[in-house]
């Protein structure tokens, strides 16, 4: 049986791992893996909280978690194809249409 | 009936439109239809309404067509009224007045202003007949006014010559001076008596409602109004340079009917005269004193109107001498005989003017009665009658005035004999004219001159009124103080009851028509003497008399030698004369410098003190608002400074302020998404370690 801080340090070594690529990749298709890689060490935190409270809300909070993170994705990649379209690019450095 | 009356002033006033609007474009040389057939019409409905009135003289007729002025208990109606009083007046001003426009039709032909000039006449026609039928006293100051500011209008009528706008304003001013008097009495009328209109008044008046310095009060203004308007001395220096107008204007306004406006309206309100025997001695005074003073002036002026103007004058203070001595039915009587004849000269005058072409100078004419004929016949006519020689009209009127005031004693025989001097005068001056101007030798250019005789226009009036003249006195005059003329009149006047008719005796009645006869006929033979005496005209009674007076002359006055600088056209004994009285010829040809005193005294002082007043005005008055506009505009502009630098400045800061920051705080939006989520993570991790920390 693995004790939970396992758990607990695994998922937030994924979330720091999803942040730091979150804030540095430039690249958009990254940059929405990464999103997913931190969506995802929540999901895994909420279901070790929730094995280890005996308590199903922590599981069914997840399983709505990945239905957003679905339609996310989904929207994510509509306007991925959309900036490509109108900027040639995937760059988001060069995505600065809201600058001063 | 009501109606007829009130048609008699509107239909000339109707013409007064229609000839002001379009006679300059429309009518031009027709433009007397209009006038013309206006006064006509005025003329016949005037005599219907007469002929009524002499019917029933008792009834007069009140045409009331609406109430005027309603303010509080004042009320003034719009109405007329005729009495025997104001229809002789209507016959004269009428009768007159139709004759003159009749001889206006010859005498303007082809002036330019052609049409204006009959829109003025009829304009002064209207406003004379609203003045002589008005039943109030501020209905005939209406009328008082209208033929005041006709009478500027027509002096000034060739208003390019500067003689003639300076006389019609000389006119109109000295007019203003004599208007306030009257308008002062009508307020004083009222205050009295609380009404205006004459039967109240005068019925108010009779029942002792207004006291003694009341009424003298109110008569004296009155006769301040009439001295003015039928220029009396002091009042009366207008008149004479009124000639400057055109002579039909002469001849109708300042000889037959507006000048005797003021005799009217003293003989209109002799009731309140009556009242104050103050004012009557003062009206007698003033008028006998104008009858010498003028026609001594007229005595040795050579301008043919001149001398009428002067003899108008002195008529007119005949006129006043009569009302003063109680004599009023007496008064309105020379009114009416003097508008006769005075419209008969001054209408021969202008034919005389006609003839020769614009000249006026007596000096420069003679002879002329072999030229214009129908002129001398007709003129001969009304001389003889102002001359007072019976049976001609002035006789009996003048006759009748001397009596009067012979029979007043008192006071009076004074007034008496100034009259008498001045009757002596009036024939000199007269016959010296007749003389001067239609007798001796052509003096002027005969080669260049051609005298002709005047159109027909122009004679048939002479005639009508030379008619007018010789029996215009014997007929209603007849006998003296008690003929038509009077019995007719005393059913206008509001006698308290009593009406003293006077009854002719032989003496002194008929003597003083011998008297008043001699003097007119020694007025006769002197200028016979003075002005006739020549070798083609030998006369003994004129040697004789000549030789007696020379002697007298050289006797009694050999002081004064001094020479006068003569025309040099004639000589005559009364060249001579004016050489040997150098002294009193000198003031009389220049009026007793009456005008010199005037400008002296009042016209110079006034305008040295509008003058000061001006420049009082221009420096201090002005000055101060001047200066109240120079400190509002240094304070604007010191306002205007703090307004820019202070508020302005603050505003401004504030902007510039709010932009500078702008530019540096907007360098923090890249545009760039993940500096957005780098500083949101920074902020969780800030606020989550402070959360860790501290809570």
């Amino acid at each position: 049986m693995v004790p939970l801080p396992f758990y607990l340090t695994f998922g937030a070594l994924l979330f720091i791992i999803g942040v730091i690529g979150v804030l540095t990749r430039r690249n958009v298709v990254i940059v929405l893996m990464s999103i997913e890689l931190i969506l995802n060490a929540v999901n895994l935190t909420l279901i070790s909280f929730s094995h280890y409270l005996q308590d199903l809300r922590g599981q069914v909070f997840t399983l709505f978690i990945i239905a957003v993170a679905a339609s996310e994705a989904a929207v994510g990649l509509a306007l991925m194809i959309s900036l490509y379209r109108g900027k040639a690019t995937f760059n988001l450095d060069e995505v600065n249409l809201l600058k001063w | 009936m009501k109606v007829l009356v009130w048609l008699i002033p509107l239909v000339p006033a109707l013409a007064v439109l229609l000839n002001g609007l379009l006679g300059q474009r429309l009518l031009r040389d027709r433009a007397h239809i209009l006038g013309v057939g206006s006064v006509g019409i005025s003329l016949l409905l005037a005599l219907i309404v007469i002929i009524r009135i002499i019917a029933d003289p008792s009834h007069p007729i009140h045409a009331k067509w609406f109430t005027w002025v309603f303010a509080g208990s004042f009320e003034a109606d719009m109405a007329l009224l005729v009495d025997p009083l104001s229809a002789i007046m209507l016959f004269v001003v009428c009768g007159v007045g139709f004759l003159v426009h009749v001889y206006s039709i010859g005498y303007m032909h082809g002036d330019p202003g052609y049409p204006r000039f009959f829109t003025y006449l009829n304009l002064f026609m209207a406003s004379m007949l609203i003045l002589v039928l008005a039943d109030n006293y501020l209905l005939m100051f209406v009328g008082w006014e209208g033929v005041g500011l006709c009478s500027y209008l027509l002096i000034g009528f060739w208003y390019d010559r500067q003689s003639a706008s300076d006389a019609g304003k000389k006119a109109f001013i000295v007019n203003r001076v004599g208007d306030m008097g009257f308008i002062l009495g009508i307020f004083l009328i009222f205050w009295s008596t609380g009404s205006l209109s004459y039967e109240e008044v005068f019925d108010k008046a009779n029942h002792g409602a207004i006291s003694l310095g009341v009424a003298t009060a109110i008569t004296l203004l009155l006769f301040v109004g009439a001295m003015g308007k039928s220029a009396q001395v002091p009042l009366y220096v207008w008149l004479p340079d009124a000639m400057e107008g055109p002579t039909p204007v002469s001849a109708l306004i300042h000889a037959a009917t507006m000048v005797t406006a003021g005799v009217y309206m003293v003989v209109r309100s002799q009731a309140l005269f009556e009242l104050a025997p103050l004012s009557m001695h003062v009206v007698a005074g003033v008028g006998a004193f104008t009858a010498i003073f003028a026609a001594s002036i007229g005595l040795v002026q050579n301008d043919i109107k001149r001398v009428l103007a002067y003899s108008t004058v002195s008529q007119l203070g005949y006129m006043f001498l009569a009302c003063g001595v109680g004599a009023f039915a007496s008064g309105l009587f020379h009114v009416m005989t003097h508008a006769f004849f005075k419209g008969l000269l001054f209408l021969g005058a202008g034919s005389v003017i006609h003839a020769m072409h614009n000249e006026q100078d007596m000096q420069r004419m003679g002879g002329l009665h072999k030229y214009i004929p129908g002129t001398f016949w007709t003129m001969s006519c009304a001389t003889v009658a102002i001359a007072g020689l019976p049976p001609f009209a002035g006789f009996w009127s003048k006759d009748e005035i001397l009596t009067s005031a012979i029979k007043s004693g008192g006071l009076s025989t004074l007034w008496w004999l100034m009259g008498i001097c001045a009757a002596f005068m009036t024939s000199f001056y007269m016959f010296r004219l007749l003389f001067m101007t239609f007798y001796g030798n052509e003096r002027f250019d005969t080669h260049h001159v051609h005298p002709h005789e005047s159109p027909a226009t122009m004679l048939t009036p002479l005639k009508i009124l030379a008619v007018l003249s010789i029996i215009g006195g014997i007929v209603v005059g007849l006998p003296p103080e008690n003929g038509l003329f009077h019995r007719f009149l005393a059913h206008a006047f509001h006698h308290g009851g009593e009406h003293h008719a006077h009854v002719f005796h032989f003496w002194p009645d008929f003597f003083l028509m011998i008297l008043s006869t001699l003097v007119a006929f020694a007025g006769f033979v002197t200028a016979y003497h003075l002005y006739l005496e020549n070798p083609q005209r030998p006369q003994r009674l004129g040697d004789k008399i000549s030789a007696a007076w020379q002697e007298l002359r050289s006797v009694l006055l050999s002081a004064w030698h001094t020479p006068v600088p003569t025309a040099g056209f004639y000589t005559t004994r009364a060249q001579q004369l004016a050489e040997r009285f150098a002294f009193p010829y000198r003031w009389l040809l220049n009026k007793y410098y009456v005008d010199e005193f005037y400008d002296a005294f009042i016209v110079r002082p006034i305008m040295w003190a509008m003058n000061a007043l001006w420049s009082f005005d221009g420096r201090v008055v002005d000055g101060i608002v001047n200066g109240c506009g120079a400190f509002t505009r240094l304070y604007a502009n010191w306002s205007g400074l703090v307004d820019r630098l202070v508020v302005d400045g603050s505003v401004n800061g504030v902007a510039v302020l709010v932009r500078s920051g702008s530019q540096v705080f907007r360098l923090v939006q890249t545009g760039i998404v993940q500096n957005y989520l780098l500083v949101m993570a920074l902020g969780v991790f800030v606020f989550a370690t402070v959360y860790l920390i501290f809570v």
